[in-house]
């Protein structure tokens, strides 16, 4: 039996060290919010932040995490769906899909939090999570959005 | 389920027909009238597009799958533009396949691909919507006892214009669902559109930013148990032998299922669990007849197909190899482009339970009917004991019109009678048995006059059919005409917009062991490639400038000629680039529409290719929602740009050799262009917007590559070229 501090509230988990943290949320706690992409710390749709820090959860067991490191999720990102970041998407309809959006949404959030004025070329080094059906130019005017660094229209690229 | 009982001989046809309608493209004809009674609806539906609730909500039905593509928001649209109903009130739900078999197809065709979602359903939802809104102003005027012409409807609301009484259409529903359906139903103009054609934000956006989109993967019932599965990675082999005790001895696990005599599914508690106990099975396979080949073997095929006595001609005119022989000049290149993974975001999953009368299948698909077909025929049931339910879908891009996963839940379920069963393939599963874009090859040969003209060209594509591939009997005389989307002799699909007075392109048809499908783009992709850098360096060839060389001979295709000149306008072409950068051209005529961009890169000293903007215009007759289409724009530049730099699926030993995202790699926001779009409709005639512009994304390119470097890159992806200075 594991603890973790999840969205502000420490929870028992049951499941094998070697478990991801990813399918700990999504199959023992059903927040299924983090999603599945890659299960390599590729694709990033499984962002979580752990301690503030943007993070894989697909690659990170179980054992590696401590009661004492806060872990939040897109379900904690914020209480009624108005982080900066989650209304500059609205506003820009960022999303396709949708299915990277929720790690779309921490990495950025992590960025933000580090960097609250983040230059394009921060964003776009900083943010590498994949999307396949190409919002990425929404992305990143969403971030300058929430920033309120914007001043370009979606779509450009210096 | 409700439906079921209601199932008559014709619904049975209709779901024989659904089974091949997939593979065979055919459309069965949807029913005449709307006004099959909803079997123990809740609400009365006004229709079976239109449910209105007594607080005036409007539940629109969208038989089509949204998968990011904004289909759900633009066909709601289009009823609503029609029903005259309050936008802010409309909500939308998917009926079901099994729904849909029972009720004579009622909403029509569920099949999600080749940007047909809009195009081909705009009319009959456009009058499910009026029709609708005809019986709730029919209604309004009984009960007034006044001539309808003197009732207007505006915003959900029916109003007698003399007398200046109103109805809400909530107050007006039941009576209005009571009436029989006109069946003279006149469509407004799209000029006198005020909701369709407009930018509306998406119906479905807030979901999708704090997690409580559901997805298929996402999917828990009660007792339900995770599966996940392991097909033989060499295409044609089969299972040999494997331990089925290690796998049992493993945390959670339930149960070891064979899937026919090619794969193996773990089902455990947890996915985790159920993945990682595949490892433990040691399977050991039989990799049958396919196990030598490689991506030289196949590359080796294609190759003599460039010069095979014989081939399926797609387009002609004049006399190609006669005007070859006599021509001035000219000019002879061969390009390739390779098989592609779509990649969905979402892997491949569905969730089914069977029992010995009933099977019930839960799954991201773009085509519910057949998955409903696929499920009963895994079931050994009929479609009438099945059900689908279409979850949204993690991506789509074409491979969920294919059916496996769906028959790989159901056969795994069928060996846990009344269990609830969700398989997940991992991303590994995904990248190995996809169905895969084509790989084709072309040898493109240019005789031009004198005067620089192009008085002939040959163009011979050697390779994969996707038709051969996944359903033989649609050949037509052992042709594929779909190997030439965008090649073809007129017709509103894909025009070639080239006057050329001697044309010849054929394919040699030259099928690998490895499965293909549609993937975004389909065969538009290659052939954009394929024609549009060559017209480049036959214009380099002439002494001709790019533009003016398309130009001259666009003359009697003045819609390809005006997205070119928009790109070419707002590119700047003609005028400076910035420092440093170069500019390429390509347009072509896909899924309807008419294309083009303009590409704008640079090209390090080390190779390193920048694509900085990318302006793009698009004709697509009819513009529904303006900003999903420049969203779709934008996107098919990622998609198109993806490949174009980095995709490559590669064959060794019979089996894909990528198996995740580091050996696949993906355009990351880092590499994303600007897109700049210009969304053009001309009116007359409806385009899709999925997927055509993707084919220009990589030829654009290609062609500002070639003027950045004076180096042309004929085989794809191209990070395999070797562009240092």
């Amino acid at each position: 039996m594991a603890k973790l501090n999840v969205n502000g509230r420490v929870v028992e988990v049951q499941a094998e060290d070697d478990t991801p943290l990813l399918w700990v949320i999504r199959e023992q706690l059903g927040m299924t919010g983090t999603k599945y992409g890659c299960g390599v710390a590729q694709c990033g749709a499984c962002t979580v932040h752990l301690d503030g820090v943007a993070t894989r959860s697909c690659a990170l067991p179980l054992s590696a995490v401590t009661e004492a490191q806060k872990i939040v999720t897109i379900e904690g990102l914020s209480p009624n769906n108005d982080h900066p970041l989650q209304k500059a998407w609205v506003a820009l309809d960022v999303p396709q899909c949708g299915y990277c959006q929720s790690g779309m949404l921490m990495a950025a959030a992590a960025l933000l939090a580090e960097n609250p004025k983040p230059s394009e070329a921060d964003i776009r080094g900083t943010v590498t999570n994949i999307c396949r059906c190409g919002t990425y130019n929404r992305v990143l005017a969403g971030i300058q959005q929430a920033a309120g660094t914007n001043a370009t229209s979606p779509g450009a690229r210096g | 389920m409700n439906a079921i009982a209601k199932l008559s001989r014709r619904g049975f046809l209709s779901v024989s027909a659904v089974a091949g309608a997939f593979t065979l493209g055919i459309r069965a004809p949807m029913a005449q009238g709307q006004n099959i009674a909803a079997a123990g609806a809740a609400t009365p539906e006004v229709n079976a597009w239109v449910v209105i609730k007594p607080d005036d909500t409007v539940v629109i039905r969208i038989a089509r799958s949204e998968m990011g593509q904004g289909t759900l928001t633009g066909l709601a649209q289009l009823v609503a533009e029609e029903l005259d109903c309050d936008w802010a009130k409309v909500t939308t739900e998917y009926p079901t396949p099994g729904q849909n078999l029972a009720r004579s197809r009622v909403w029509g065709d569920f099949s999600t691909g080749g940007s047909r979602g809009i195009r081909e359903s705009n009319e009959y939802v456009r009058k499910g919507g009026a029709a609708a809104r005809m019986m709730l102003v029919q209604a309004a005027a009984t009960g007034w006892n006044v001539p309808v012409s003197e009732c207007k409807a505006a915003a959900s609301v029916v109003t007698h214009q003399p007398s200046g009484r109103t109805m809400r259409y909530g107050q007006l529903a039941e009576a209005a669902a009571k009436l029989t359906p006109p069946t003279d139903i006149p469509l407004r103009n799209p000029a006198e559109w005020h909701l369709a054609g407009k930018p509306v934000p998406r119906l479905d956006t807030i979901a999708k930013t704090n997690g409580s989109q559901v997805y298929g993967i996402d999917l828990t019932m009660p007792g339900m148990l995770n599966a996940s599965i392991r097909d033989c990675p060499v295409f044609g082999g089969k299972v040999k032998s494997f331990d089925a005790a290690a796998a049992l001895a493993r945390p959670g696990v339930r149960k070891v299922v064979q899937v026919g005599d090619s794969a193996l599914a773990v089902v455990a508690e947890t996915w985790w669990q159920a993945n990682s106990a595949l490892d433990a099975l040691s399977i050991v396979w039989d990799e049958g007849p396919n196990a030598s080949l490689s991506s030289e073997t196949i590359a080796a095929m294609l190759t003599e197909g460039l010069g095979a006595a014989e081939a399926f001609i797609g387009n002609k005119a004049g006399d190609a190899r006669a005007a070859l022989g006599r021509a001035a000049k000219t000019v002879e290149a061969v390009y390739n482009f390779p098989f592609q993974n779509h990649a969905t975001m979402e892997p491949m999953n569905a969730t089914a339970i069977w029992k010995a009368d009933r099977c019930e299948v839960w799954c991201p698909t773009q085509n519910g009917e057949a998955s409903l077909a696929a499920c009963a025929e895994a079931a050994g049931l009929r479609p009438q004991q099945c059900e689908v339910h279409k979850v949204h879908l993690g991506g789509g891009f074409g491979r969920r019109g294919w059916q496996d996963y769906v028959r790989q839940a159901v056969a795994i379920a069928k060996e846990m009678p009344g269990t609830p069963v969700k398989l997940v393939w991992s991303r590994e599963e995904d990248m190995l048995h996809g169905r895969y874009h084509p790989i084709t090859a072309c040898k493109l040969t240019a005789g031009l006059d004198a005067e620089g003209r192009l008085e002939a060209l040959h163009m011979r594509i050697s390779g994969q059919s996707i038709i051969a591939g996944i359903a033989p009997q649609m050949l037509q005389g052992g042709v594929d005409s779909r190997v030439f989307q965008g090649l073809a002799q007129g017709g509103a699909e894909g025009a070639f917009g080239y006057g050329i007075p001697n044309l010849l392109i054929d394919h040699a048809m030259r099928n690998t062991h490895v499965p293909p499908g549609f993937w975004r783009g389909v065969n538009v992709n290659q052939n954009a490639v394929y024609l549009e850098c060559f017209i480049d360096e036959v214009a380099l060839a002439a002494g001709k400038d790019p533009l003016e060389f398309r130009r001259a001979m666009l003359r009697g295709a003045p819609k390809h000629l005006a997205v070119l000149n928009a790109v070419a306008e707002k590119g700047g072409w003609g005028t400076p680039a910035p420092a440093g950068r170069h500019r390429g051209l390509a347009a072509i005529m896909g899924y309807g529409s008419y294309v083009a961009a303009c590409a704008e890169v640079s090209v390090a000293a080390d190779g390193e290719v920048t694509v900085h903007r990318i302006v793009a215009a698009t004709d697509p007759g009819h513009a529904v929602n303006p900003q999903q289409i420049a969203a779709q724009i934008e996107g098919s530049f990622a998609y198109g740009l993806t490949a174009a730099l980095h995709g490559e699926i590669t064959i060794k030993g019979g089996r894909v050799e990528q198996e995740n995202f580091d050996t696949y790699p993906m355009m990351r926001l880092a590499e994303m262009p600007a897109v700049e779009s210009i969304v053009m409709p001309s009116g007359g005639f409806w385009g899709g917007v999925g997927e055509p512009t993707i084919a220009v994304a990589a030829p654009a390119v290609l062609n500002a590559v070639f003027a950045a470097t004076g180096k042309r890159v004929r085989s794809l992806p191209l990070k395999a070229a070797d562009l240092k200075t």
